[in-house]
């Protein structure tokens, strides 16, 4: 146990007791989203949760490159779009075989007679599935590895993966035959023989969100914990100090940019699948931002922010914009501002620090002055959070 | 031919110049601070407003409203100046060195000045100017307490509620008592036209083409403001300021070169050119809230296309990317070409406005590759310290 | 191959005329402790730099165990067994002095083995033992930023035995230490020199009596100005014209 001890920090069952207790938590809010909920709210209000929660995968992602690897991403609507379109392109192609004609309807409507070759795979599901995951994953591998390897990085990165929003986003609006332009990919019909639309088919997504998000949190979880994890961090903190360490910081970038966009790519599809409609609309610089943000109000570099940040805006801006659209922006627009300068560790942070001084005060268990010399002391800091309470 | 070369040329410059224009106050701020600043674009919408109003102020006054484009020069620079200040001093100047919130709160403040453009109003005015008279005032009185940073929190909990709920019952009030004068908003979601005076109107013709005299004087008003902010910089002591704290700020500060004054000066200096360039933009087409947003990415690029530090890198990236948009976008490559089809085709493609946006970023993203520190990066042991 | 750990032959660097380093000839013999000494601006910076790949020779090249560096990335020559510690401690301030050291520690460092592998034992009692070693054990779990500069500093050294590097270059390893941890950093780095090649870069002379146990290397104006024991270096008149002299007359007034 001694030894142990010595070597892990704190011992194996610990550990493992902490991580079970996770899981428990983890497994009981799924549980409750997706059996008490449903009972609780209109079939309206629960679509609109399903997309939030579809959106929360993204903040995971965004989390992931931004909280903990530092790389401010303003890409992600392009990841999440080109997830949601692989997807979508599938449903497209889910025609009755007893219709006029075997092309999505609106191609007819621009003159094509052929169905152009890249949409011939998404007939088969299986490679529908792969694709919502691997475009936007090697789409950002490739932009990743063509910026990182020159060693550019900082707001250089940020406005080049903005420019390649805006590159995507007037490519797809320019593409009626294509891609039906502007209007995007909407009126689907059925997947899997089941009617998109009517409210059992949506519920199966709504649960399908719910199983993705958990695996998502697992799975960045699982990238964040161990050695990988503190690598990540140790970049963000300071990039070429790891070079001299022996590691090359590019393929861990692009690795991490890749499962970013892939984890967008998911949330694209089931947002999709949910709202009806992708267009290259979300490909609009700003709601790339707008996701930076869910990830800032909820605390970055903590995946629990990520998801309960994606919410809380998301929940926010559907309230306030129905009743007041006026005000939106400018809430979003302070919300930007107060966020960075009086939150910068967001909701979660908030409650680690401030939050938890403020509970204990609460409770009249107020911190005993001292020394301000032993305030600092780091050992006196750490026997008071471990043994103090 | 020649005449479409020419026509290629001069187009292009002209697309540069607005571009040069827009990027010049942002590399200034982007070398000296390492800011982005993405209300740059909501700067130069506010300049294009402003351009609109004093046109309207001086429609009355006959032959001599054809001259109200320099007053306007002029007050759309003050005016993108001053909120170029106000946000400097009251968010930019807390985030040195986090230039990626810098980036966040930049882009909070867009957005705030487009939905203000857009509901700007007799009543939001009143609103503002109360909110401010009373918060700033009341915590100018507090301060002056000398258990002031005791009391700090306490002070901004009560005024920050109080303020707010007296102008915005003001406000109300005023609205109800005024009705739709005070409640109608200045210029609405629409966008606005901003006629250019007539002796810019027609252009100067040579051959069978014309060169519209409105794009000749903004490429005249950018060589102007070209050559005003290399003489600034390099011939007057403030320039000389900038310049040293744009090397290395540590070593000017123990100089006592006061540089928070320096940033406040570039920024402000940076963001007037901003109204300049939207001054300049409203005479190309009408001028509404989202117009910043057509400008941003572009001058970005120019600033990563032509490194920090150097005037001339901003002046060719620029340029660069204007001539090369333009020369794809109107499909002038795919004319070239004609003699071997599979590259026209490759050229026509891409030969709509959006689509060589495309192909020039591709351009810059390749260009990177070879010169990851723009055409002109900054030398020495100082870079990635 | 010969016993000469590094090689360095008419090395030149120049940042846009400036020569940072001038026609510099060096050579380090296999478990040698060298210190570099020389006033601000010498290029000893610059020297520490050219060997662990961050700035590349102008002209002139660099042999690591006989091999020419010119080609190698920074991690490559770290991979290769070139360590090198910061002049400013410069740990990892989020992560624990464990995870840093755990980091530092790890054989493979591609992405993958990195991703997938979990820590072999080996490598973590590696990690307790230097702990141990460096006085950290009972700080092991707190955030490094939580540590003192003498504790981020031993952290860095830790770390860089943690890599197990066959050359470690140390940049001021006791810049800003009280006299009592000075000494120790002292032992530590005699007693590393037994297993590793070693090159100090220090201005301090009471610490350079300490440890120059081999030879010392005086660097002025980018050059090697002259090389020998500590006490002949210290009264070549060419050194104390440039360097010590100065200092002494600076104390004398």
């Amino acid at each position: 146990m001694a030894a142990n001890l010595a070597l892990g920090g704190q011992t194996a069952e610990t550990k493992r007791r902490s991580l079970l207790l996770e899981a428990g938590i983890v497994i009981a809010i799924a549980l409750f989203l997706i059996v008490i909920l449903p009972l609780l709210l209109s079939d309206f209000r629960l679509n609109l949760m399903g997309r939030f929660l579809a959106l929360a995968i993204v903040a995971l992602g965004i989390d992931l490159i931004w909280g903990f690897t530092g790389l401010l991403s303003l890409g992600h609507g392009v990841f999440f779009t080109l997830g949601g379109y692989a997807l979508a392109m599938h449903l497209k192609l889910q025609i009755p075989a007893d219709a006029s004609s075997q092309l999505p309807e609106f191609m007819s409507l621009y003159g094509v007679t052929e169905l152009p070759w890249f949409w011939q795979p998404f007939y088969s599901f299986p490679f529908t599935a792969v694709a919502v995951l691997m475009i936007p994953a090697l789409l950002a591998g490739f932009l990743g590895y063509v910026i990182f390897r020159n060693r550019i990085r900082g707001v250089y990165f940020s406005i080049l993966t903005q420019a390649a929003t805006i590159i995507f986003f007037n490519f797809f609006n320019g593409q009626q035959k294509l891609f039906n332009g502007t209007n995007g990919l909407t009126d689907f019909q059925t997947l899997f023989g089941a009617k998109v639309n009517s409210p059992g088919t949506q519920y199966v997504y709504y649960v399908l969100t719910i199983i993705f998000l958990v695996a998502a949190y697992a799975l960045c979880r699982w990238i964040t914990s161990g050695r990988f994890g503190h690598l990540l961090v140790a970049i963000r903190d300071d990039e070429s100090r790891t070079r001299f360490t022996g590691y090359n910081p590019t393929g861990f970038k692009v690795l991490v940019f890749a499962i970013s966009g892939a984890l967008a790519g998911l949330a694209g599809a089931m947002f999709t699948l949910q709202t009806g409609i992708i267009s290259p609309n979300s490909m609009n610089i700003a709601f790339s931002i707008e996701m930076v943000i869910w990830v800032a109000v909820g605390g970055r570099a903590t995946l629990v922010g990520a998801i309960l940040g994606a919410l809380t805006v998301n929940f926010a801006k559907s309230t306030l914009s129905e009743k007041f659209p006026d005000i939106w922006l400018f809430f979003q627009g302070g919300l930007f501002l107060v966020v960075v300068l009086f939150l910068p560790s967001g909701i979660i942070g908030w409650l680690r620090t401030e939050g938890r001084n403020l509970w204990r005060s609460v409770r009249g268990r107020n911190q005993v002055a001292t020394y301000p010399s032993l305030e600092e002391d780091a050992e006196v800091e750490y026997e008071r959070q471990n043994i103090g309470d | 031919m020649a005449i479409s070369i020419l026509d290629g040329i001069f187009n292009g410059l002209s697309v540069g110049s607005v571009l040069l224009l827009a990027a010049l106050g942002l590399a200034i701020v982007f070398g000296l601070m390492g800011v982005i600043n993405m209300a740059h674009g909501e700067l130069m919408m506010l300049g294009a407003y402003t351009t609109f109003v004093v046109q309207n102020i001086f429609k009355p006054l006959g032959a001599f409203s054809q001259l109200y484009i320099f007053f306007a020069l002029i007050a759309a620079f003050v005016v993108a100046a001053l909120m170029g200040l106000v946000l400097e001093r009251g968010v930019i100047r807390y985030l040195y060195g986090r230039p990626l919130e810098t980036l966040l709160a930049t882009w909070g403040v867009s957005l705030i000045l487009q939905q203000f453009v857009r509901s700007v109003s007799w009543v939001l005015v009143v609103n503002l100017a109360l909110f401010c008279l009373l918060y700033f005032g009341g915590l100018w009185l507090v301060r002056k307490r000398p258990d002031f940073e005791q009391i700090r929190k306490l002070a901004i909990a009560v005024l920050l509620p109080l303020s707010v709920g007296i102008a915005l019952t003001v406000g109300s009030l005023l609205g109800k008592s005024f009705g739709l004068t005070a409640t109608k908003p200045w210029f609405g979601a629409q966008n606005v036209d901003v006629t250019a005076p007539k002796w810019l109107q027609g252009g100067l013709p040579i051959g069978g083409y014309q060169l519209p005299y409105t794009r000749m004087f903004i490429m005249l008003l950018t060589v102007l403001c070209v050559l005003g902010i290399y003489f600034f910089l390099n011939k007057t002591p403030w320039g000389l300021r900038i310049r040293s704290v744009t090397q290395n700020r540590n070593m000017s500060a123990c100089l006592g070169i006061p540089t928070a004054k320096v940033d406040a000066l570039t920024f402000a200096l940076g963001s007037g050119l901003a109204g300049v360039a939207g001054c300049a933009v409203s005479l190309l087409g009408s001028v509404g809230p989202n117009t910043g947003q057509n400008y941003i990415v572009n001058t970005f690029m120019v600033v990563v296309v032509g490194g920090v530090g150097k005037l001339v890198g901003t002046i060719v990236g620029a340029m660069a990317i204007g001539i090369t948009d333009y020369v794809i976008g109107t499909g002038m490559l795919s004319t070239l070409f004609t003699a071997i089809q599979p590259v026209s085709n490759f050229f026509a493609f891409f030969a709509t406005t959006s689509m060589a946006k495309v192909l020039v970023f591709v351009l810059i993203v390749v260009f990177l590759q070879f010169r990851p520190a723009g055409l002109f990066p900054q030398k020495g042991r100082t870079v990635d310290a | 191959m010969s016993d000469k750990i590094l090689e360095i032959e008419h090395l030149t660097v120049s940042f846009g005329g400036f020569r940072a380093l001038n026609d510099l000839n060096f050579t380090l013999n296999q478990g040698e402790l060298r210190v570099i000494i020389g006033p601000n601006g010498a290029g000893k910076t610059t020297f520490l730099d050219i060997i662990t790949g961050k700035t590349k020779p102008t002209a002139g090249t660099v042999k690591f165990k006989g091999k020419n560096l010119r080609p190698y990335a920074e991690h490559q020559i770290a991979r290769m067994g070139v360590g090198r510690k910061f002049q400013t401690p410069r740990v990892y301030l989020n992560l624990t002095p464990r995870q840093n050291l755990a980091l530092a520690c790890n054989r493979n460092k591609n992405v993958f083995p990195t991703l997938l592998q979990k820590p072999p034992t080996p490598e973590r009692r590696t990690v307790a033992s230097l702990l141990e070693t460096i006085g950290l054990s009972p700080k092991a779990d707190l955030p490094a930023n939580l540590l003192s500069h003498g504790e981020k500093q031993w952290l860095e050294i830790g770390m860089l035995v943690a890599q197990s590097p066959d050359l470690l270059l140390v940049d001021e390893p006791v810049a800003g230490l009280t006299d009592e941890e000075t000494e120790r950093t002292g032992e530590l780095l005699v007693a590393l020199s037994e297993s590793h090649s070693i090159i100090v870069i220090e201005h301090d002379m009471e610490f350079v009596r300490q440890i120059a146990t081999d030879q010392v290397t005086v660097l002025h104006q980018g050059s090697v100005l002259c090389e020998g024991a500590f006490e002949s270096v210290q009264s070549d008149p060419r050194v104390i014209e440039v360097y010590l002299g100065q200092e002494e007359t600076e104390h004398a007034a």
